[in-house]
């Protein structure tokens, strides 16, 4: 495969600030050029440390990284292509508008007609025409967004690095900055790299998304496989929309495993084909809120497609298209069901109510253990 | 809930609020404690200095107590062409021109400091405790200090010499604890944008923090500048055989006995309040330059 000029590659990067503890371990992972990748993960997991290794803020303490084939550690940000929104954005507080977007270009040496030429082209792209003349203090949350991706966007990089860009907004906002960002990728065409820690934005932006936890990746791979199909436990839960069972393995037959929880009734789940799994084992097995179906305790299922557990409903929060319910099905942990909107008001449910929560079998995905 | 309801509901908080704060009808008892408080304080502090300059302007027959004797300018000329008051005019000189360099160093200096002080380095904090300790120290004791060491070092004392380091151990410490509080209001992100967007470290520091630092570095200035003007302990054993502003003043009080000790007195009031003015009037200049080019927000 043809190396291009967005093309990252992180090779055994490492890095620690005391040379004790480290918070990013021996990281390996290809992003391909043009993506939109979202590092995702807690406070304190070494996401935003790996950006601002690519972006050349921080030294790795090992490894390579590698953009468009080159060996880029060392290089300052200029000579890598790259270019970083910083969290907050970090707009140069005396500056205007326009002078903050030709920064880049001003310290290149470019007479102030040639980068004020290049830099109009550049805020009309950003929709900033009318605010050229104000400082930032004098923009909304929004505007100031849209200053910070110009400025960093005319350097011209092939990787642009974003720091949580969208925590410094309100809710709606938000919504509204992720579509802009959305468009200003497809419109520039290049890398970008997205740091947050909230999934529902990296699984609405990214083509590939990154969960980190401790310096290490547990699993990348694109937006929908990362969400429906989340590897273990930690990433099924920091995703959310799922529900993690565990239990012991008391028997394997027909591609199908029956395990039991402590003080529970022996559940099915089917077997996956690389997974070598024994009798005895403990095993975590992921259940989608939305396949969760509720029924009152005297329905009938037939045992053979469906799991069922009959438990009592702890709480109800109505979420517009759907509505959530939590219910006791396992001790200590959470276990929900999303139930659409329509179908829960054919049958209102109340608090204490005892329901049996059912899904198909075949839904029930296996995760692995680490 | 209903207009009604909001309103029913909002009454109560209402009335209790009429119960805290006043209604526009009079003020509080203590308002008029306070603002007593005040005045005798305003007149305190600024009382004995205008009694120094209403006797300034009194004519020949002037003394130097109260009633005053006639309106005139006499005093004022009499300070600059008499002999017997002293070296009036070379002493402001020397003055001005000790003030100047002290506000130099004092701001590149304490800029520097600041900037060095916003990563944490071995020793720090010994650093800063000497740096802070001479602010302890009683200025005439370290002026004596300065002297005894030229002294003892061979080196003739002279404002422009000892005078200026004993000046600095006044001013750097004051210089830098000021920098500190302009510091802490840096984002460092904003030197790290400047590097991403590939300027220069010396670029970063003209282009970035030197302007959005100026008004500070302006307050340093006039505290350096006020500080040296009128510094009189420090300077007094160290100052060598010409006198700065503050040493002369003190001579005439013990030797010259006319009203044109005042005049001097006004005379430096008036340089003073110049120099701060102008220092706070850039100050203002700067933020309205900023403010300028966004039109009428």
């Amino acid at each position: 495969m043809a190396v291009s000029r967005g093309d990252i590659e992180l090779a055994g990067l490492s890095k620690s600030y005391d040379g004790v503890h480290s918070v990013v371990h021996g990281i390996n992972l290809k992003i391909p050029d043009g993506a939109y990748c979202c590092f995702l993960g807690p406070s304190g997991c070494g996401k935003t440390t790996i950006l601002r290794m690519i972006a050349g803020h921080e030294d790795p303490t090992d490894g390579e990284i590698v953009i468009g084939g080159e060996n880029v550690v060392g290089l300052a940000p200029v000579q890598r292509g790259t270019a970083m929104m910083f969290q907050s954005y970090a707009l140069f507080p005396h500056l205007s508008v326009r002078d903050n977007i030709a920064f880049a270009l001003r310290v290149r040496g470019l007479s102030k007609a040639d980068r004020y030429r290049q830099t109009d082209a550049m805020i009309e792209k950003v929709r900033l025409t009318e605010l050229a003349d104000r400082l930032p203090a004098q923009l909304s949350g929004g505007q100031q967004q849209r200053v910070a991706l110009a400025r960093a966007a005319i350097t011209e990089p092939r990787v642009l690095l974003l720091d949580e860009p969208l925590s410094a907004l309100d809710e709606q906002l938000r919504v509204q900055m992720r579509l802009e960002l959305q468009r200003m990728q497809r419109e520039l065409g290049i890398t970008f790299v997205h740091v947050t820690h909230s999934q529902l934005e990296a699984i609405a932006l990214a083509d590939m998304v990154v969960v980190m936890e401790a310096g290490q990746i547990k699993q990348a791979g694109p937006a929908r496989e990362v969400y429906a199909s989340p590897r273990d436990r930690y990433v099924a839960e920091f995703l959310g929309g799922q529900n993690v069972l565990s239990g012991k393995v008391e028997t394997i037959e027909g591609g199908r495993l029956m395990f039991a929880q402590p003080d529970r009734k022996t559940l099915a789940a089917p077997l996956r084909g690389n997974a070598r799994i024994g009798v005895g084992d403990r095993i975590d097995v992921a259940v989608r809120r939305d396949d969760i179906e509720l029924l009152r305790p005297d329905a009938e299922i037939s045992p053979q497609d469906r799991s069922a557990l009959s438990s009592r409903v702890l709480a109800i929060e109505y979420q517009g298209s759907f509505v959530k319910v939590m219910l006791d099905a396992i001790a200590d942990e959470e276990f929900v069901a999303y139930v659409p909107e329509r179908v829960f008001f054919r049958d209102p449910l109340v608090i204490g109510d005892v329901v049996l929560a059912t899904w198909a079998i075949d839904h029930a995905r296996l995760l692995e253990r680490t | 809930m209903s207009a009604a309801q909001q309103a029913a509901a909002l009454a109560p908080a209402r009335a209790k609020q009429r119960a805290i704060s006043p209604s526009r009808g009079g003020r509080p008892w203590t308002f008029y404690l306070l603002a007593t408080l005040f005045t005798f304080y305003v007149v305190a502090l600024y009382g004995p200095m205008i009694c120094i300059y209403i006797l300034s302007f009194q004519d020949v027959r002037g003394g130097l107590v109260f009633p005053m004797k006639g309106l005139s300018l006499h005093w004022f000329v009499d300070l600059f062409t008499q002999v017997r008051t002293g070296d009036v005019k070379g002493a402001f000189d020397r003055s001005i021109k000790l003030a100047i360099l002290v506000t130099i160093i004092t701001v590149v200096v304490s800029f520097m400091a600041a900037m060095a002080f916003r990563r944490r380095f071995p020793g720090d904090n010994v650093v800063f405790s000497l740096m802070i300790g001479s602010l302890v120290a009683p200025g005439l004791v370290l002026g004596i200090g300065v002297g005894l060491l030229f002294n003892a070092l061979g080196i003739d004392t002279s404002w422009y010499g000892s005078a200026l380091g004993a000046q600095l151990s006044w001013t750097l410490p004051f210089g830098v604890l000021v920098m500190f509080a302009v510091m802490s209001r840096f984002n460092p992100a904003w030197e790290e944008a400047a590097r991403d967007l590939g300027a220069t470290p010396w670029q970063i520091i003209r282009l970035v923090i030197i302007p959005v630092l100026a008004p500070g570095l302006v307050a340093v200035a006039l505290f350096g500048f006020t500080l040296s003007y009128d510094e009189f302990a420090r300077t007094l054993q160290t100052a060598g055989p010409q006198n700065t502003l503050p040493l002369e003043i003190w001579s005439m009080t013990l030797n010259v006995t006319s009203p044109s000790l005042y005049a001097l007195g006004t005379v430096t009031t008036i340089i003073s309040f110049i120099i701060i003015g102008t220092a706070l009037g850039a100050i203002v200049l700067m933020q309205k330059r900023r403010g300028a080019r966004v039109g009428g927000h």
